[in-house]
């Protein structure tokens, strides 16, 4: 006599071989994409073409958002530091959080909602009429033309904007720590500049900030290509974009973190 | 009637150039079967296309039309069965090869399907642009060339999204024989059309085969304006073909399938209910009413009544 | 969006990204770890290092002179060995004293090199023989301990 819970448990065997093969064809189309970037590197233009919507139309949101954020910290910092009698190490406490974390993990955030939804809905709508089949049956290969130079404008626009945020935070922090409340315009920059290692801090942010970019351009430019052809399967597939990227771009930011900065 | 300028009455530089040796060029499809799954779509198709031949290929919805179609194009592969175009069996082609063959295709979809980043004259010019290495002047004349064939020439810089459906499909048909294609494929082209582009459309379908030399394929269930144009018709029900003949033909068939099909009859051997339960039943009178004739209703109690006798 | 448009933008968003990379790397963070230059190894053994841990500074005089390469221990005679990459530019002499201090009361810590007065100067592979072991907060605290008891017992 089979248990009550038997169809529960059947249902939750069968998503879980069910996202098992679609990680497996979401590798296999990864693979494919940056075999086929052929066309993509033969014209670049494609490339820059995709740059100005992944990126610059990005440009605004990072910006602005670096900017509240380094004032933010600017703010709260200061308040803890004085407690301590330290509030000359406010640069330090900036930068290094923006350098380390908060500039890749924001800035992956941000694009994720904005660049990687983007990219999926429409990819998903292409799909929904018949755009990409009717280019299969022109001889042009979509996975060439259409996602691959996707692809390669989500993964230099994602280090690049986390640059431009971290920057813009540590202007902010700057603009409320020693212009608003008046900390020593010196010490702010001089105890930054030594606390702030190149190879340490900036370029594992740099790393980071890569490896979020290539996970969520990956994510974005699947679901899209495998959603529904349908109204609902393409909101899904935009939903399912943001969270499972927001999801893997903190995941990845845990991983790289207990590499890069054991022992520090 | 429309009549194309006389540079398509010449056989132009691309077919020129593409024209394979091949004395006869001609579709055959051989013994096709295809199943999704364990779901079986077509059985047992056969077919011979001719060349220059306009073909219908008919069904009601679902009946796989569109599944064979995707075979010819390469798009599928047929589970078991040949399909030969122009002396190449498709089967034993690779992805290179499969994309050397659709490029002397062109393929109408249903609602077009035309890229909706790029303008009237970018999607006439993609297939030259991607496949050719023309310059940029001698693609403009082309494209201008193919719109007024279609009669767009003057919407060459509207994009997508401010054309009429017709438009749109007209506009798709100019961009599928962008690079002068052998064979033409057309995806249910008359559906959801006014009658005065159903007219336009069907006349370009006709014109364009006759001065291109292509051979057509068009699936449809758009029955009249079909057989007004196409040369031969095939039939298709249940991924099966039932019947196949001249437009005459199939007119005068007593078939009874083939009877209901072309006259648009409510009632034959395609039932006009979808199957399911037993009217009686489904209103809780028990098994006194039988299934009620289409739309009909018997002297049964109002819905809702009582239950069983 | 015309053609030059669109690259004008794209332009100005790479220039944008890659000048902030470039303001991170050089305003805001130090490129010293990078090894700016040529450096020599000196060795020197420690009874004990405390909390001092590779890529430590190493200061002479309160500035940078270079950094700690490795650590490793010395089975034969229990001691740390400590690897240090000195600047090339910076000269010190055979006799200097190498010692672990702290940066602050509880900061991480740095080796300090005090320069002797002995004529020869150190090569790449030399030892350093004076070394000042770093500071155990225990033994301070017994030691401390031990001077109150001796100072208790005699005054009776």
């Amino acid at each position: 006599m089979a248990h009550r819970s038997l169809p529960t448990i059947r249902s939750i065997g069968a998503s879980a071989i069910d996202n098992v093969m679609r990680l497996g064809y979401a590798t296999r189309f990864i693979g494919l994409t940056i075999a086929h970037s052929g066309t993509s590197f033969a014209r670049p233009g494609l490339i820059i073409r995709e740059l100005y919507f992944t990126g610059v139309l990005s440009l605004i949101i990072i910006l602005v958002s670096g900017l509240f954020v380094g004032m933010v910290l600017g703010l709260q910092g200061y308040q803890t530091l004085t407690t301590y009698g330290s509030e000359s190490a406010l640069g330090v406490l900036v930068a290094l959080s923006l350098v380390r974390e908060l500039g890749p993990v924001v800035a992956a955030l941000l694009f994720a909602s904005r660049a990687g939804s983007a990219m999926t809905a429409e990819i998903g709508l292409m799909k929904a009429t018949e755009q990409l089949s009717a280019m299969e049956m022109m001889a042009v290969d979509p996975i060439a033309r259409v996602v691959a130079p996707r692809f390669w404008a989500g993964v230099i626009s994602m280090p690049l904007l986390a640059a431009m945020f971290s920057a813009m935070g540590i202007f902010g922090g700057y603009i409320v720590g020693v212009v608003l409340i008046g900390v020593d315009e010196g010490s702010f920059w001089s105890q930054m500049q030594s606390a702030v290692d190149v190879r340490e801090d900036v370029v594992n942010g740099v790393i980071k900030s890569f490896v979020f970019g290539v996970a969520i351009t990956w994510i974005s430019l699947f679901e899209g290509y495998d959603a529904p052809p349908t109204a609902e399967g393409v909101s899904g597939a935009t939903t399912r974009t943001v969270v499972t990227s927001s999801l893997a771009v903190l995941g990845l930011d845990f991983i790289l973190t207990s590499f890069m900065f054991r022992g520090i | 009637m429309v009549t194309l300028p006389i540079s398509f009455r010449i056989r132009t530089l691309f077919q020129a150039a593409t024209d394979v040796v091949a004395s006869e060029f001609f579709i055959e499809i051989k013994d096709v079967n295809f199943a999704y799954g364990r779901r079986p779509i077509l059985t047992g198709i056969n077919m011979t296309i001719p060349r220059g031949m306009v073909v219908a290929i008919m069904g009601i919805s679902g009946s796989g039309k569109t599944t064979l179609l995707r075979l010819i194009g390469g798009v599928l592969k047929p589970t078991s069965g040949e399909i030969w175009i122009d002396g190449e069996c498709t089967s034993a082609l690779d992805q290179a090869g499969i994309y050397r063959l659709r490029r002397r295709m062109g393929m109408l979809f249903q609602f077009g399907a035309l890229f909706t980043d790029l303008s009237v004259f970018d999607n006439v010019a993609f297939q030259m642009r991607e496949h050719t290495e023309l310059p940029e002047s001698m693609i403009r004349d082309l494209v201008m060339m193919k719109l007024h064939a279609v009669g767009l020439r003057g919407a060459h810089k509207l994009m997508p999204a401010e054309l009429s459906g017709g438009m749109a499909r007209r506009v798709a048909l100019a961009r599928a024989i962008a690079l002068d294609p052998l064979i033409m494929m057309y995806d249910e082209p008359f559906t959801g059309l006014d009658p005065i582009s159903l007219g336009v459309i069907a006349n370009l379908v006709r014109q364009l085969n006759d001065t291109l030399g292509t051979t057509s394929l068009v699936v449809t269930h758009d029955v009249q304006e079909a057989l007004n144009v196409v040369d031969y018709v095939y039939y298709l029900a249940d991924g099966k073909m039932k019947a196949h003949g001249t437009p005459e033909t199939m007119r005068a068939d007593k078939d009874p399938l083939v009877h209901q099909f072309v006259y648009g009859e409510a009632e034959g051997p395609v039932a006009y209910q979808y199957p399911g339960k037993d009217y009686g039943e489904e209103l809780k009178l028990g098994k006194r009413c039988e299934a009620s004739p289409p739309g009909g209703r018997r002297e049964a109690s109002p819905a809702g009544g009582r239950h069983g006798a | 969006m015309g053609r030059s448009m669109l690259d004008l933008w794209v332009g100005i968003f790479v220039v944008a990204g890659v000048a902030a990379l470039v303001i991170l790397a050089f305003k805001v963070g130090n490129m010293s770890s990078l090894g700016s230059g040529e450096t020599y190894e000196i060795n020197a053994n420690f009874d004990n290092i405390g909390g001092l841990k590779p890529r430590a500074s190493i200061k002479s005089a309160g500035v940078v002179v270079g950094r700690v390469k490795s650590i490793s221990f010395n089975n034969e005679r229990f001691m740390a060995k400590v690897t240090m990459d000195i600047d090339a530019g910076y000269k010190f002499p055979k006799d200097t004293t190498a010692s672990i201090l702290t940066s602050g009361l509880l900061g991480e810590q740095y080796v300090g090199l005090d320069g002797g007065g002995d004529d020869q100067i150190l090569k790449g592979g030399d030892t350093l023989r004076l070394t000042q072991s770093a500071v155990v907060l225990e033994k301070l605290i017994s030691q401390f301990l031990f001077d109150k008891a001796a100072e208790g017992a005699p005054a009776k």
